[in-house]
């Protein structure tokens, strides 16, 4: 029987390697899932088969709970909310490898090689569940978004942080010490939350990443100490994940992690006043819809204004309307639009965009020039030219879509409040900007509407 | 227990797999890809199992397996059910996928 469970630990891991390899493309992509969970379903039998579990009872409970609990996440959640549905999952997830850490550190105080993992386990666990949990709050808008800050912030953190690893490194060399085995608990957990607090909204794509790394590698570790390679190898293949996945934000951003981390990037620039008295040019909904029908080609630019706005339907239609017109229309997606990698295109095939008109930074840029109009909203940063040539300018470097190569730019905004990351875009004041003042839902309806009764009176 | 070394053999294998296999993975996908991932994530639920059902585990290891296992079947089954309800709606333009 245990010569069973190790063949079906092993098939499990290969159906999570197959799991990720049909994820790369998206015809293969729902066999991915597949695969997926009949791996963690060989898994899960297998352990139940396994001799040294004997009390099913509680086991079965927490099943129960856990499924009503998890299917309405998974239904009831609208497509905008899923950086906080994920957040929400990174936490569950690290809570659980913290815990069960936890309960095999008092089941025998364990030495060496084993404590070290265990501590590793517990570490991470802990503070990807407390960091997880601000990064679902502040995404959730329960916590302020924009960056906490206060003097001596690193110095804290960081002295924080070197503490609870001493108490870890203590644990492993007298494990028998279990006085501080809970001090070594609560001071993760607070690390968590003091790491994550002061980071913005902007970076929540790059944190959300390295969150799920750390709840892979925290699987990883508890596979070392349980030696079960099952764990370790699904653990390793998270954790390459999200590290790769935080890598390709930070490059989209011209950061390193450091700097996320302990930038605090996102206080408002002083700058800001100095452009107060500049002026620039609006357009209403007819001038809109009349500049965008008479375009040949047009590019939108999404960003997460849209998802606040919920209207990624709106501009389905929109895009409908003028692809039934002859105008073509291709979207463009900066890799850190919206909160979480990729967020954009989830939000935008909910909405019916077919998936081949959405294109990455590198494979559209070059082709703004050739635009007609470039449709900006709720994007801001992601298109700012300062990050092309000022070099005062905090997101200097960062790689932009060249949106204002484009004949005529339109951007969607509520008011001329800076971004999100607090810096003014000089885009907005360019002569051959217009600027569409209001929720972009309602905006967006209203071209539609003008678009369909000038096709009627034609 | 005797430290057997080819855990962190398999730890590096698996994470240069794990590399190369996420390398592929299309922009387009990265959030189905990463609600997968958390799902997979969620193989804790395979150390919670053994410390709640243990012969003689005690009311403190079945209490924070009981936990553990709750959190890490909310973790796999919202993580799954998502994924597929995400990749579900990207479509063509002819309406193939």
């Amino acid at each position: 029987m245990q010569h069973a469970v190790q063949v079906m630990y092993v098939l499990s891991a290969a159906l999570f390697v197959f799991s990720l390899k049909w994820m790369s493309a998206p015809a293969t992509a729902r066999r991915g899932v597949l695969a997926g969970e009949a791996g963690m379903l060989l898994a899960v039998v297998g352990t139940l088969l396994r001799h040294d579990v004997v009390n099913y009872q509680w086991i079965f409970i927490a099943f129960l709970i856990g499924s009503a609990i998890g299917v309405p996440l998974a239904y009831l959640m609208p497509m905008t909310a899923v950086p906080q549905r994920t957040a929400l999952s990174h936490a569950f997830g690290a809570l659980a490898a913290a815990l069960v850490g936890a309960a095999e550190y008092y089941k025998h105080t364990p030495h060496g090689f084993i404590m070290g993992a265990l501590v590793m386990e517990t570490l991470l666990g802990f503070l990807t569940f407390t960091g997880s949990l601000m990064a679902f709050g502040k995404l959730q808008e329960i916590l302020p978004t924009r960056p906490i800050v206060y003097r001596g912030q690193n110095v804290i953190n960081l002295t924080l942080f070197a503490v609870a690893a001493s108490f870890g490194v203590a644990l492993v060399i007298h494990p028998e010490q279990t006085w501080m085995f809970p001090i070594f608990a609560g001071l993760s957990l607070l690390f968590g939350v003091l790491l994550i607090i002061p980071i913005g909204g902007a970076d929540m794509p790059t944190v959300i990443a390295l969150l799920n790394s750390y709840a892979g590698l925290s699987a990883s570790a508890m596979g070392f100490a349980l030696d079960n390679k099952l764990l370790i190898i699904a653990g390793a293949l998270d954790g390459s994940s999200g590290f790769i996945l935080s890598v390709i934000m930070c490059r989209a951003m011209n950061r390193s992690f450091t700097n996320v981390l302990f930038g605090a990037f996102g206080q408002v620039q002083v700058s800001a006043a100095q452009t107060a008295q500049r002026t620039v040019r609006s357009a209403s909904p007819e001038e809109a819809a009349e500049i965008l029908d008479s375009a040949r080609r047009v590019i939108v630019v999404p960003g997460y204004g849209l998802a606040v706005a919920q209207a990624q339907h709106k501009l389905r239609e929109l895009h409908d309307s003028l692809t039934r017109r002859g105008v073509d229309v291709q979207f463009a997606i900066h890799p850190v639009a919206g909160r979480m990698p990729g967020h954009m295109n989830v939000l935008l095939a909910e909405a019916d965009v077919p998936y081949d008109r959405l294109h990455e930074m590198d494979e559209i840029n070059s082709e703004f020039a050739q635009a007609d109009v470039a449709l900006v909203i709720g994007a801001n940063d992601v298109c700012n030219p300062a990050a092309r040539h000022d070099r005062s300018s905090p997101i200097y470097g960062m790689p932009i879509l060249n949106v204002d190569h484009a004949r005529t730019v339109m951007v969607i905004k509520r008011s001329l409040s800076p971004g999100f990351a607090g810096i003014d875009n000089e885009l907005f004041y360019m002569d051959r900007t217009l600027m569409l003042f209001g929720d972009a839902k309602a905006f967006l309806a209203s071209i539609v509407k003008e678009l369909a009764a000038a096709a009627k009176a034609a | 227990m005797p430290f057997d070394e080819s855990v962190l053999f398999v730890f590096m294998l698996a994470a240069f797999l794990g590399f190369e296999l996420i390398r592929r993975v299309s922009p387009l996908l990265h959030t189905p890809l990463m609600s997968l991932t958390n799902a997979i994530s969620a193989i804790a639920v395979v150390g919670a199992i053994v410390i709640t059902g243990e012969a003689g585990a005690t009311t403190l290891s079945k209490v924070l397996g009981f936990i553990a296992v709750t959190a890490s079947t909310i973790n796999l089954v919202s993580g799954y059910l998502i994924t597929d309800r995400m990749l579900k709606m990207f479509k063509k333009r002819n309406g193939g996928r």
